[in-house]
């Protein structure tokens, strides 16, 4: 199946995304607050941010300049001069009635992302893109209360203004994805320049990326057809299946002789379907005009050019030097996408086999943390831990269930413990050629003569149980290598 | 007549106190007596509010809307206790000050005139008002305002209006008519008015005192709750122009928590000098017309003497764009208005009216918070930004703005200082323009075009009206050029030909 | 351009006022007459002109990301109309949001 082949013959698909990225700044938007993640509800508020009467925002310096970078880093035009506007609506979320965005004079316009798309088993690259990048600030969140949980349905709703005025920046890209796949691979391109920039975690599960995709379909040819805009997109994958379900729902609306409605839609990823929730009848007017309280922003060629010489690498020169390390493709997106760069360049710094690092991170430890669920920092796991682990396995004192083992081990510790004191606590130690393996391998040779004969007399396969009884007899700490090398000269030696 | 206390200016108790003649007690007694005699308050202990029935029959002057008695002693305690340890203290240390109610000061309640915020205790300082207590000033209690200072005679407050102390029949002028008429009536030397298109210059006018609108940006915003924030500016109210030099000099200095807040330095504030030689000031054309009542005219063309025989050359200077002035801040403003007022909807302060849904309950709030004024002009701000009107309305409005300023940028070129009255007649009586708005509204016409051009304005006392009641003149200076007002200012409050003074409220009440 | 009756009603609703027929009856002439009065602002040729948004131009004016001391959550909900759980607490939201 091709990426756009899941809608009938002869109709196109048109997606545009809204993307907003929270700023991994210390401070908020206009204020001094903290933008720390999960405190008691209310306590990083000041005046500024809870709107209080006669209190002004003064910018964020370290918000401009994230903004500034990442616009460099979707190829956008820096904007020499902008400014910021009320965006006007009333919702109790919104301190001041008013968010603080820009609006004609967005500070980075016509950028672009070059995706890679695997079509029909071929890696093709898409260009899409993107209209503007602008700052703006998040809005508080509401609990609401009542048996749904939900808003609808709610009897009262609580508000927490923490995460009012954090720096936002809003990412608007063309409408000209045609296929989920294409949407899903922006989304984490995005998502990898968001990181490897450094302004954001960028982690969808924790709101500090949010995805909105406004959908369309038309016969191909037609003008476009009325968009409706889906929310709740927590991660790549429920783009994908919501801009899939959603295609599909609209042609089967007018194929059936219905009028889409211009309207927010809401991700059920549960049901996986998408569903009303609210109709536009007409365009809200959010009454833009400049903020008063706010003066403009510049950014002179200089200022760019000092910022574009601090831009990390991107995830798609990471990609070329992965690939040129030896990686394969799959390889290389994974580590990206496990947010694993530092860790792999620090392994291959302390002397690591670069296949070997890739093959751990996107197996055995990517296993590991998507059943802690836990990001490789949270784990704890650094480049030294992987080195040494890797080596550990090369030097045959590790085998490499045993190597498993020590890497549970070493997440349960949040990366606190060393493979080799893991190693020793609970006694992984692989059994080499050693008096004590040369002795049960010679007992194991006494005790099985019916085996040694047939291996003698050229069954040579036989010597896995030999090797079997071994292990058994070790508790599996033998080196297998080790041990089947042993057998065969015992075996031959007494022949 | 022996001189109260009461009568002195603020220079003149600045160096009572400071040679130890007077206590900082005894000058803050003295004004809160005053006050508990003429403006129907109870100073004698604690905190006194106003509320919205507080003495419609009488004739006090209500210009305090919280009167902090008991912290006012404290302070002036405290100053007292510093001055007698020898420490050094401000120069100005010990002067009662009156602070317009809406600038925000924990311990008050900060009500902006309004039923909206008619229990709302800030939980910040006002830049300004920690400047006023840095400097040694008392503050004594917080003036009585129209309604988010949406008003041209403090008719528009939810507490009741201030009478003006030469005439209580007739209105002191608004919005800051509190603080100009608590200074008037000797209820402080100083006070802090804000002036978006004509709220401190107008009341100054209409009182008989001394008032300053600032350069935009030299005076913090920061606490003061915004009507139109690209025009709004803090200043000071006194009864001589040295006073209101020294005030707002106290007040003026760059904020970081005021992102309009300028860092250029300005030039220091003159010595008083009679002497205008070499000076050059324009006579507006298009704000001396018939639209000017005679009376005023007449003083007004008093004073143009007067400074000519201080040496000064006058001329005629035209403005052509600044009799769209008015019709330009009347969409700017409230537009501005209509969005910073949008925080008052009953979640986080201030009044709630229950309802069953959150959309409800800030409809009916706001409907009960906001008088008619301030509802008037929210929806015509929101009518100028709605889609469809912004070009034609707020836009257009915004372009006019940039040509007012620069005809005055030109005028400057030829000019030291412009001149115009302060308002096209003097006091009106109350109820005379409450029925029909515009009519209100043209009170602000020669004062809107120095704030939408954003420069320094002031209004003195000229004299007075056939009417008994005081005329302004206002005089208006380049960007950051304050202080030429007071230069001016000082020459013609020196100069003979101008009766002038405001009368006590005792002889008023005679 | 006038304001009709109907106008006023759709300009109370975005600007969240509740407005009764009494109030829209008033309101009607008296913002007709000041859009009138105000309208004068289109006999200026301004086509070519930059609009005005502060006197002064001034530019880039920001803060360190360097975090000061916020409120107390005591301070912050005193003033509220209505707590619970710590929070501010609102009737029921009939989703409208921007
Ligand atoms: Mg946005
Ligand atoms: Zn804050």
């Amino acid at each position: 199946m091709t990426d756009t082949a899941f809608l009938p013959d002869g109709w196109e698909l048109v997606v545009g995304l809204e993307v907003h990225v929270e700023l991994d700044t210390a401070t908020k938007m206009w204020c001094g607050c903290a933008t720390t993640f999960g405190d008691e509800p209310n306590t990083n508020v000041c005046p500024v941010c809870t709107g209080q009467p006669g209190s002004l925002p003064v910018v964020n310096k370290r918000a401009v300049h994230d903004a500034i970078l990442l616009g460099l880093a979707i190829n956008g035009h820096i904007a020499e001069r902008c400014q910021f506007h009320r965006k006007n609506y009333f919702y109790p979320d919104l301190a001041k009635n008013y968010q603080i965005s820009q609006y004609d004079t967005p500070l980075v316009s016509d950028g672009f992302l070059d995706v890679e798309v695997e079509i029909d088993g071929a890696i093709v690259i898409r260009r899409v893109g993107i209209e503007r990048l602008h700052m703006e600030e998040d809005t508080g969140k509401s609990l609401h209360v009542g048996e749904s949980g939900r808003i609808h349905g709610a009897e009262r709703s609580l508000i927490d203004y923490n995460r009012c005025g954090i720096p936002l920046l809003e990412i608007v890209s063309h409408p000209e994805i045609h296929d989920p796949v294409t949407a899903q691979a922006y989304l984490r391109e995005l998502q990898a320049i968001v990181i490897a920039t450094g302004v954001s975690p960028a982690r969808m599960d924790h709101g500090q990326m949010r995805c909105d995709a406004n959908v369309s379909v038309r016969r191909f040819g037609d003008p476009l057809g009325t968009r409706t805009e889906i929310k709740n997109l927590n991660s790549v994958r429920s783009l994908g299946r919501a801009v899939r379900y959603e295609a599909l729902r609209q042609v089967d609306e007018i194929t059936g002789g219905n009028r889409i409605r211009l309207e927010t839609r809401h991700w059920d990823e549960s049901r996986s379907v998408t569903e009303t929730l609210r109709v536009k009848e007409s365009v809200t007017d959010y009454r833009y005009f400049p903020d008063p309280d706010l003066v403009a922003v510049t950014a002179p060629t200089e200022r760019v050019e000092t910022i574009r010489a601090t831009m990390p690498e991107l995830p798609a020169a990471t990609r070329q030097r992965f690939a040129d390390a030896g990686l394969n493709r799959e390889q290389a997106i994974g580590v990206i996408a496990l947010t694993a760069i530092d860790v792999y360049d620090d392994a291959v710094k302390h002397g690591a086999d670069a296949t070997r690092v890739a093959q751990w991170l996107v197996g055995d430890i990517a296993g590991v943390l998507t059943q802690e669920s836990l990001t490789l920092a949270e784990a704890g796991l650094t480049g030294q831990h992987l080195s040494d682990l890797i080596a550990m396995i090369a030097d045959g004192q590790l085998s490499h269930t045993m190597a498993k083992t020590v890497l549970g081990h070493l997440v349960d510790s949040r990366g606190q413990a060393t493979p080799q004191a893991i190693a020793k606590k609970h006694n992984l130690v692989q059994l080499q050629d050693t008096d004590a393996l040369r002795d049960i391998a010679r007992q194991v040779v006494d005790e099985n003569q019916e085996t040694v004969q047939a291996i003698r007399g050229g069954n040579t396969k036989a010597i896995g149980a030999l090797v079997g009884a071994v292990m058994a007899k070790t508790k599996g700490q033998a080196d297998p290598r080790a041990t089947n090398q042993l057998l065969n000269e015992l075996i031959n030696a007494s022949a | 007549m022996a001189r109260e206390l009461t009568d002195h200016t603020a220079h003149e108790l600045a160096v009572l106190l400071t040679d130890g003649t007077v206590s900082a007690r005894e000058v803050t007694d003295a004004h809160l007596e005053r006050i508990a005699t003429f403006d129907g308050v109870d100073t004698s202990s604690g905190v006194w509010h106003r509320d919205d029935n507080t003495g419609s029959n009488d004739t006090a002057i209500h210009a305090f809307l919280h009167v902090l008695a008991d912290a006012a002693r404290d302070t002036a305690d405290e100053i007292d206790a510093k001055r007698a340890r020898g420490e050094t203290l401000p120069a100005f240390a010990g002067v009662p000050v009156a602070i317009k109610d809406v600038l925000t000061w924990p311990g008050s309640p900060t009500t902006c005139g309004s039923r909206m915020l008619a229990n709302w205790n800030p939980p910040y300082q006002a830049t300004v008002v920690t400047r006023l207590i840095d400097a040694g000033l008392i503050p004594l209690g917080t003036t009585n305002m129209d309604e988010f200072a949406m008003g041209s005679s403090t008719e528009n407050s939810a507490f009741g209006p201030t009478r003006n102390p030469f005439d209580v029949a007739c209105v002191p002028g608004g919005s800051s008519g509190g603080s100009a008429a608590a200074v008037a009536a000797r209820f402080a030397p100083f006070s802090v008015g804000t002036d978006t298109g004509g709220s401190i210059r107008q009341p100054a006018a209409f009182t008989g005192i001394v008032g300053t609108k600032p350069t935009y940006g030299t005076v913090s915003r920061y606490g003061l709750v915004a009507f139109a924030s690209s025009l709004d500016q803090a200043g000071p109210f006194a009864r001589t122009v040295a006073d209101t030099a020294a005030l707002h000099d106290i007040m003026r200095g760059h904020d970081p928590r005021d992102s309009t807040s300028i860092t250029q330095a300005a030039p220091a504030f003159p010595a008083a000098t009679t002497d205008l030689s070499g000076v050059t000031i324009g006579v507006i054309s298009e704000l001396v017309t018939d639209g000017f009542s005679p009376d005023v005219l007449a003083r007004f063309n008093d004073t143009c003497q007067a400074l000519s025989s201080r040496g000064a050359t006058l001329i005629d200077v035209s403005l052509p764009h600044a009799p769209y002035g008015l019709a330009a801040y009347y969409l700017i403003a409230p537009s501005e208005a209509s969005s910073n007022l949008a925080r008052f909807d009953g979640v986080r302060y201030g009044l709630r009216v229950d309802a069953d849904t959150a959309e409800e309950m800030n409809a009916h709030t706001r409907s009960e918070g906001f008088g008619t004024e301030v509802k008037r002009r929210i929806m015509i701000g929101t009518h100028a930004l709605s889609s469809g009107y912004y070009d034609a309305y707020y836009l257009q409005a915004s372009k006019v703005r940039t040509l007012i300023a620069r005809d005055f940028s030109n005028a400057f070129t030829h000019v030291d200082a412009l001149l115009s009255p302060t308002t096209p007649s003097t006091a009106f009586r109350f109820g005379e323009k409450t029925a029909d708005p515009i009519a209100m509204y043209l009170s602000d016409v020669a004062t809107v075009p120095a704030s939408l051009a954003g420069i320094p304005a002031m209004s003195l006392p000229i004299g007075i009206g056939d009417d008994g009641m005081p005329v302004g003149v206002q005089i208006m200076a380049p960007l950051l050029r304050d202080d030429v007002l007071y230069r001016v200012a000082y020459a013609i409050e020196q100069t003979p030909l101008i009766p002038t003074g405001p009368r006590a409220v005792a002889e008023v009440n005679a | 351009m006038s304001l009709p009756e109907e106008d006023v009603r759709h300009v109370a609703r975005l600007a969240r006022l509740f407005v009764t027929d009494d109030e829209v009856a008033l309101f009607a002439p008296q913002l007709n007459a000041i859009l009138g009065y105000a309208e004068q602002v289109a006999e200026v040729a301004a086509d070519d002109v930059e609009p005005m948004v502060h006197p002064f131009a001034p530019a880039d004016v920001a803060r360190d990301d360097i975090p000061s001391p916020s409120l107390s959550r005591d301070a912050i909900l005193a003033g509220a109309p209505a707590v619970e759980q710590m929070r501010f607490a609102v009737p029921r939201i009939v989703a409208e949001e921007g």
